[in-house]
């Protein structure tokens, strides 16, 4: 025989009691009620922009309402996001130092002085208005695309159309391409966000290294459909091409110097306005998206324009504007010219040289792209439009 | 995806790194720490192409929930007393946020494992998401709650006011110095791993209490992504236990780096969890008895104490004391004490404690009134303009038994457990420190030696680090024009040590002519020998509650 135990007591359950408080905006009128922007800073426009609103003075200066100053220093006594951390110059860099605090000196915030910005660093702001929420929509969107596009293809059988040649050439050629990716998002991109002297140079900066990590690995998982869909594709074949053919060799060799650069200015210049046209373009767009539909191939350009498209529509944007400012600076405009022009003399020679150690890739798949030096003739062309948009003289490094 | 083809796919994404040849990445930051290349796997295993939608997805909620809560008119709902306290968190909060994507780099440059560097990486975007997502809310209570003084001049003046510094070092500390102590100890092994649990977790549902749902949607959905990055900051430590040489260092910076994070996070988030509720019930859980969870239980006995069996010593004596301040010595009772002590140098309104409030800290720690009534008492009193001066002020006369405290050096947070206050001249200055172990932080620890060995990668404290000596004996009028805290009609001040609005009862500008305001610190330095040390040992003999000596002993 069975006793029931008794069915205890329910717990009295405790919660929070609700209250009518009348706490919202208008529900009365008195002294700074109606003040509901964010009165720190001006924004360029004539209206505040939310991307402003979530991402100005977020990382703060001392030239600005930094009274007490950073409050860590590395060990060599420097602090926060030095200005000296590129050779670049923006205007009041030299003139509006932060001002000397010290006893009883007060904060000497500079807004209500000398106006807002401190220095010409921080005019800049991000044509593409990146923020959390056009940072997810965007790649989500992409990443959504793409994989309907494979799934498409896989479903319809699209990659039996393809010649054998192509099947060589993607496994090898077109797959070694996630490694320029991978290598420049990480120790150029996600590398130079520390570095920059503005919250709005360091998300657009940020955002351009997750796109570029992003397309090397769309490229790794379609390597890797691909492998499991074509029979006799070597999904491995990117990694020897990387390493040891030497039509690749000039671009692994470009790519890691890139990385070794310490000026983060440098590193972004270098990379988006040289390298990016000169190989990137040359590569992705001329030869690999120009000879994929005669291969039988329509699947391999929708993957190559999605990087093409965040390389094209937006880095390229967000750098245009980052250093057309420093170009036109209304006081450093020619010693920034001087030195970008430098860089141009050395990182040209460096990219056409390993533009042309790709040249044997045009004569490797069965239905041919445009003549290699119509590609390349093509991407001088382009580079030389971006230098002429940053009043810089290409002319000269590209005649070698 | 599968499991079988989620495993291959990660296995995939790591062919994507190669060895350089021709030349190697910049070695921009430096580290005391060794490594061997022999390394830890990505313990995110997250891949982009899942990671952007669940993202956007997590996204979509959140604003779905905003956008509920307008149509809802959730701000009929909310306590203004929780709200205004909103003003300080959601100015701070973003900052440590961003500065967390800005520390990954220094991984990259000083841990050699390109693995790992593709999980810092996904945390760098993480940290942007969640630094603009807190900026977006901060926009939303200004644009929707009944005062946006204070939110909208949130970011200058979280840099430059009297308790902004407390805050920044959560976040400067991340970025700075020796990579390792800052990016991986004191960032992800402390601060994500141990104390987002009492920001992102505990705080939100108080927040939920005080009729305020958004807090929690969005630190909830923050609160997500952090435990990823736990993962990070777990993988860089098992790395760095692999070198013997490194255990002497690892002891230094999870001794500064737990003393560091109680002493701001819990200022901080206790002080609005204890004094910014409205929710007085009984059983609901006190700072104390969350920070007993979450900070001892979860992360010291079970995280903590189990690296142990690699040979580490955890620091045991600083989590002990840090329960001990918390719990016997009124930590956050003293902090929220200062902080309203200090309200017209504030940029939000702090509402005084009322009967119901009083029985609530009586009964959750017991022993309260005695040493805190009678202050807030008079902090209730005092709170509206009746040709009576501030209770700082007040105080400062002798009309009112409290002593203005000494800053410490190293925390920032003033030294308001008297008796454990210490004070030393240290490159040439005479400090004061809350503790003996802030004190050790600055005179052994930021040091390019410790314990004999060279460290000359290791950070330095620096800067202006107490904020009272900017305004030395500046009339209090002229100190909240110069920081910006005056409302748009040119004299109504932004904070008020009350939640009235109307006009008549808020304090403006003229209230706080003809009153100067001293440095602590710079009047110690101005003592002789003797007169300083007569002055620190009555100092110490103070409290608590911030009575001064004299009367502590009546």
């Amino acid at each position: 025989m069975t006793t029931l135990e008794p069915t205890p007591a329910p717990q009295q359950r405790s919660v929070p009691k609700l209250s009518f408080t009348d706490a919202e905006a208008g529900a009365k009128t008195f002294p700074g009620s109606e003040s509901r922007f964010f009165e720190y800073y001006k924004p360029k426009g004539r209206k505040r922009t939310h991307y402003e609103d979530v991402t100005i003075d977020v990382q703060p200066d001392p030239r600005h309402y930094l009274s007490q100053g950073w409050l860590y220093s590395f060990a060599d006594g420097q602090a926060g996001y030095p200005l000296e951390w590129t050779v670049l110059k923006a205007w009041g860099e030299d003139t509006n130092t932060p001002p000397k605090r010290y006893a009883a000196s007060g904060g000497q915030a500079t807004a209500d002085k000398v106006g807002w910005p401190a220095t010409g660093w921080h005019e800049f702001r991000d044509p593409n208005e990146e923020w959390e929420q056009t940072i997810y929509r965007y790649n989500a969107n992409v990443v959504r695309q793409m994989t309907q596009n494979i799934d498409n293809a896989r479903e319809t059988k699209a990659f039996a159309q393809w010649n054998p040649s192509w099947v060589r050439f993607v496994e090898r050629h077109a797959s070694a391409w996630m490694h320029p990716e991978h290598g420049l998002g990480l120790y150029v991109f996600v590398d130079a966000n520390r570095a920059a002297p503005t919250n709005m140079h360091n998300n657009a900066i940020s955002v351009n290294g997750m796109h570029r990590i992003r397309f090397a690995q769309d490229i790794a998982m379609y390597n890797m459909t691909l492998a499991n869909e074509i029979e006799g594709f070597d999904g491995t074949a990117h990694r020897e091409a990387w390493y040891q053919d030497p039509v690749w060799q000039g671009v692994r060799e470009v790519a890691e110097h890139l990385t070794a650069i310490s000026d983060w200015a440098e590193e972004v210049f270098c990379t988006n306005i040289v390298f990016e046209p000169l190989v990137g373009e040359l590569f992705r767009t001329q030869l690999v998206m120009h000879s994929a539909p005669g291969n039988g191939d329509y699947v391999t350009p929708t993957v190559f324009s999605a990087g093409e498209y965040d390389y094209a529509q937006r880095d390229l944007r967000y750098t245009r504007a980052m250093f057309s400012l420093l170009t036109e600076d209304k006081e450093f405009a020619e010693h920034n010219k001087s030195i970008m022009q430098g860089w141009l003399s050395t990182w040209v020679p460096r990219c056409l040289d390993a533009a042309r150690q790709l040249q044997p890739l045009w004569s490797q798949p069965e239905a041919k792209p445009p003549r290699f030096e119509d590609s390349l003739d093509a991407v001088k062309e382009r580079f030389a439009g971006i230098c002429r948009d940053l009043n810089l003289q290409p002319s000269k490094e590209l005649g070698q | 995806m599968s499991r079988q083809s989620l495993r291959e796919a990660h296995q995939k994404i790591q062919e994507l790194s190669w060895e350089p040849t021709f030349a190697t990445p910049a070695k921009k930051y430096g580290t005391d720490y060794k490594f061997s290349k022999a390394g830890k796997k990505d313990p995110l295993k997250q891949m982009l192409r899942s990671y952007f939608p669940m993202e956007e997805e997590k996204d979509n909620r959140v604003y779905g929930a905003q956008d509920g809560a307008i149509r809802g008119n959730m701000f009929r709902q909310v306590q203004e007393r929780w709200m205004e306290w909103q003003k300080l968190f959601l100015s701070i909060i973003p900052f440590p946020e961003i500065s967390a994507a800005r520390a990954m780099p220094l991984l990259f440059s000083t841990v050699p494992n390109q693995e790992l560097h593709n999980g810092q990486a996904i945390q760098m975007i993480d940290e942007v998401r969640h630094s603009t997502i807190q900026q977006n809310l901060k926009r939303l209570y200004m644009n929707n709650y009944i005062d946006p003084a204070g939110f909208n001049s949130s970011l200058r003046n979280f840099h430059n006011d009297y308790c902004g510094t407390i805050g920044r070092q959560f976040g400067e500390g991340f970025i700075t110095g020796d990579a390792l102590t800052a990016a991986s100890i004191y960032l992800t092994i402390v601060a994500e791993t141990a104390f987002t649990n009492t920001l992102f977790v505990a705080m939100p549902a108080e927040a939920a209490a005080n009729g305020d749902v958004l807090l929690p949607t969005v630190f909830h959905s923050v609160q997500s992504d952090e435990s990823r990055h736990i993962s990070n900051g777990y993988a860089t430590l098992l790395m760095a236990l692999q070198d013997e040489d490194n255990r002497e260092l690892l002891e230094r910076d999870l001794r500064y780096a737990f003393w560091n994070n109680h002493a701001v996070v819990d200022a901080a988030i206790g002080t609005f969890i204890e004094y910014g509720t409205k929710d007085r019930r009984k059983d609901r859980e006190s700072y104390a008895e969350m920070w007993r969870r979450w900070i001892y239980d979860d992360y010291y006995r079970s995280y903590l104490m189990p690296l142990e069996k690699y040979g580490l010593t955890v620091p045991h004596e600083e989590v002990e004391e840090a329960w001990n301040r918390i719990w016997n010595k009124g930590y956050v009772h003293e902090v929220a004490q200062f902080f309203a002590t200090g309200w017209l140098v504030n940029y939000w309104r702090i509402d005084p404690m009322t009967d119901e409030d009083f029985e609530w800290f009586e009964y959750k720690y017991p022993g309260w009134y005695a040493k805190y009534g009678e202050w807030w008492e008079n902090y209730n009193r005092l709170a509206t303009p009746n040709g009576h001066h501030p209770i700082a002020v007040e105080a400062a006369l002798g009309n009112i038994d409290y002593q203005y405290p000494h800053r410490c050096w190293t925390c920032m947070v003033p030294c308001l457990i008297r008796q454990d206050t210490v004070h030393d001249k240290v490159d040439g200055q005479w400090r004061t420190y809350c503790s003996e172990t802030c004190h050790w932080t600055d005179k052994y620890a930021f040091r390019p030696n410790y314990n004999g060995r060279e460290t000359p990668n290791m950070g330095q404290l620096s800067g202006h680090r107490e904020w009272e000596t900017l305004y030395h004996n500046w009339e209090l009028s002229d100190i909240v024009v110069d920081m910006g805290i005056v409302r748009d009609d040119g004299k109504t001040l932004t904070p008020q040590p009350h939640l009235d609005l109307d006009a008549d009862k808020m304090w403006t500008v003229d209230h706080l002519r003809g009153l100067p305001f001293p440095s602590p610190n710079v009047s110690l330095n101005e003592m002789s020998d003797e007169e300083r040390e007569e002055h620190m040992a009555l100092y110490k003999q103070g409290g608590p509650g911030g009575r001064h000596a004299a009367a502590a002993a009546g």
